[in-house]
């Protein structure tokens, strides 16, 4: 079975979220309000437990590539799909300790709703801030990767809505030239600034889910270098072994004194 | 004129100057719409908004976290008075130990969203992960912990027999042994996560949960009325250890700990280090002989090291809420994750 893949591409994002409403709809995942976020058109403010897909709106002083429009006062508004990034070394796959998050056929990383017991050590493990505890349900919840669907030879509920192909399925060394190929084209065109997100050198090992983007990740919330914590698994237990030893020799020498 | 006649043109006015001001309008009416009025995002962050999740955990954590220190440390106490032949301590190391495992596992369980899954928890041992090092290590602790109680006392009771004795050694040194790995992996667990402010203090972490739970166990020894010179020697180390953390975090200044150092919880990091450090530690000196100031002394420490376990949680709250706490480490970093 290929590796596949999300290429999320921002240049081509419109912000209709019709991704957000096919993944809640496919999903049957409960609304989670209907608030503004007051700074915004986005009223999904972040991933969590119920939005596996999360339109932003962003809103910056930069001009837009070479666009003439605005050059005065240069401002520019993109959108974006983010979603759980599937990692290859996922750190909610790695904390959670009943197994219930596991790596699937599809190199996936899926919750078992079956067998979590709600602990919340995936909710602090994941270097993107996906992964969320529904209260109500006691859980963890993410995104499937519509592991369902998948299974039935078909696209995540959220590609197959996309009006525009920003969100692109399919699989991830294909996706990795699509982007390739994509970046050349803005640039080219004169988005200077447009560039791939793709964390396949850092702490998590790469990602199923690549993005396009203009200017700096930070700017959309996403973590310039992240990393599994697992990585400093080693330097923490040694850490707690020394003291550990001391705590030992302390007390003996309490008695021996 | 308008058809409402509350509505004038000042009212309009100060509608504008509102939305300018603060980007949204609250009065009501106006509410359900919301009025989003798009700003520009402030630099190199979405808005401000969080990257990370905040720990979902309840209060029953950081409790455990101070319980589990203390049966830990108790039960190593104990072994070493057995050991050096003191039978009183080591009753009540043990018994402290024991009723400490019997309060955990209630606490941990009471804060899961599915507490009648606690058992998935023994499903798998996974080394990688520190919850799951944690689960296996209470039921490891609060086995042996308990098998020592039982056999300490069958003893006490008058039944003498070799194999008894055997296995009371056993437990002990198995309960000494899970009872460090149990006052420790809380503090692994914190600093192996992606939350700046646990994760980079992955190496003090240890070095401050193990001074709370020794200096606990000894404090609540000292309770009991053991105001022996171990108590007092034990209490000395710990409140030494805690007041250097406690400089080190004010001297140290870097942008991560500022969750420790500010706001409503970085005094109260600072209540519990000053509870747990200098005041716990000028008792036990200056009127060391006096049984009151020991009592106190005792509850000062304990108090503060309770403290202080609450503030770490809640300073990893504040850190996960603060974007620029993960990215300033991130930017520092050689393997950028764009092309």
């Amino acid at each position: 079975m290929p590796i596949s893949a999300f290429l999320t591409d921002a240049s081509v994002c419109i912000g209709c979220k019709a991704c957000e409403v096919a993944c809640k709809e496919w999903n049957h995942i409960p609304d989670d309000g209907f608030n503004w976020t007051g700074q915004s058109y986005d009223n999904t403010h972040a991933l969590g437990a119920s939005t596996w897909r999360h339109v932003l709106f962003l809103e910056e002083k930069k001009p837009m590539g070479p666009q003439l429009a605005g050059i005065e006062e240069p401002f520019r508004w993109q959108f974006l799909s983010d979603v759980c990034k599937h990692c290859e070394n996922a750190g909610c796959l790695e904390a959670c300790p009943t197994g219930a998050i596991v790596r699937t056929e599809l190199e996936s990383v899926f919750v078992q709703q079956d067998v979590c017991n709600g602990c919340g050590y995936c909710v602090v493990s994941c270097p993107f801030g996906v992964v969320d505890k529904n209260h109500e349900v006691g859980t963890a919840f993410k995104c499937t990767f519509c592991y369902d669907r998948q299974r039935d030879g078909l696209m995540p509920a959220c590609a197959k809505a996309c009006p525009t192909r920003s969100i692109r399925f399919g699989e991830i060394g294909e996706l990795r030239q699509e982007a390739q190929v994509r970046v050349k084209e803005l640039q080219d065109r004169g988005y200077k600034d447009a560039q791939i997100y793709d964390p396949k050198g850092s702490g998590v090992g790469g990602t199923h889910a690549i993005f396009v983007i203009f200017g700096e990740p930070e700017a959309y919330n996403l973590p310039p270098a992240p990393e599994v914590p697992t990585i400093h698994m080693k330097s923490a237990w040694t850490a707690a072994l020394v003291a550990a030893l001391v705590v030992v020799l302390v007390v003996f020498l309490a008695f021996a004194l | 004129m308008a058809a409402d006649p509350q509505i004038t043109e000042a009212r309009l006015d100060a509608l504008r100057e509102e939305a300018a001001r603060t980007g949204k309008i609250q009065d009501h009416g106006v509410v359900p719409m919301g009025g989003p009025f798009p700003k520009p995002a402030s630099a190199l962050s979405y808005h401000g908004n969080p990257v990370l999740k905040p720990p979902t955990w309840t209060w029953q954590v950081p409790l455990y976290f101070f319980v589990g220190g203390v049966a830990g440390i108790s039960a190593l106490i104990a072994l070493a008075a057995h050991l050096f032949g003191n039978a009183g301590l080591q009753r009540a190391g043990l018994w402290i130990g024991f009723l400490g495992a019997l309060v955990s596992a209630p606490l941990l369980i009471a804060d899961l969203g599915r507490p009648s899954r606690f058992l998935n928890m023994l499903r798998v041992f996974k080394l990688r992960s520190a919850m799951s090092v944690g689960a296996w290590t209470l039921a490891g602790f609060s086995s042996a912990v308990g098998l020592a109680v039982v056999c300490h006392e069958l003893i006490l009771a008058g039944f003498g027999y070799n194999f008894l004795l055997v296995i009371e050694w056993a437990a002990e040194i198995a309960a000494a042994l899970t009872g460090l790995i149990l006052a420790s992996y809380t503090s692994v667990l914190l600093g192996v996560t992606a939350i700046p402010v646990w994760s980079e203090n992955r190496r003090l972490v240890p070095v401050v949960f193990l001074a709370g739970g020794t200096g606990s166990a000894a404090a609540v020894l000292e309770l009991l009325g053991f105001l022996v010179p171990v108590t007092q020697f034990i209490g000395i180390v710990a409140g030494v250890v805690e007041t250097s953390v406690a400089i080190m975090i004010e001297l140290r200044g870097r942008y991560v700990d500022r969750p420790l150092r500010e706001g409503a919880v970085g005094w109260l990091t600072r209540a519990g280090s000053a509870l747990a450090g200098p005041a716990s530690l000028l008792l036990r000196i200056f009127w060391g002989h006096n049984s009151v100031a020991r009592y106190l002394a005792a509850v000062c420490f304990i108090v503060g090291a309770l403290i202080s376990r609450i503030a770490w949680i809640k300073a990893g709250r504040v850190s996960s809420l603060d974007p620029q706490a993960l990215f300033r480490i991130q930017r520092s970093a050689p393997d950028a994750a764009t092309h």
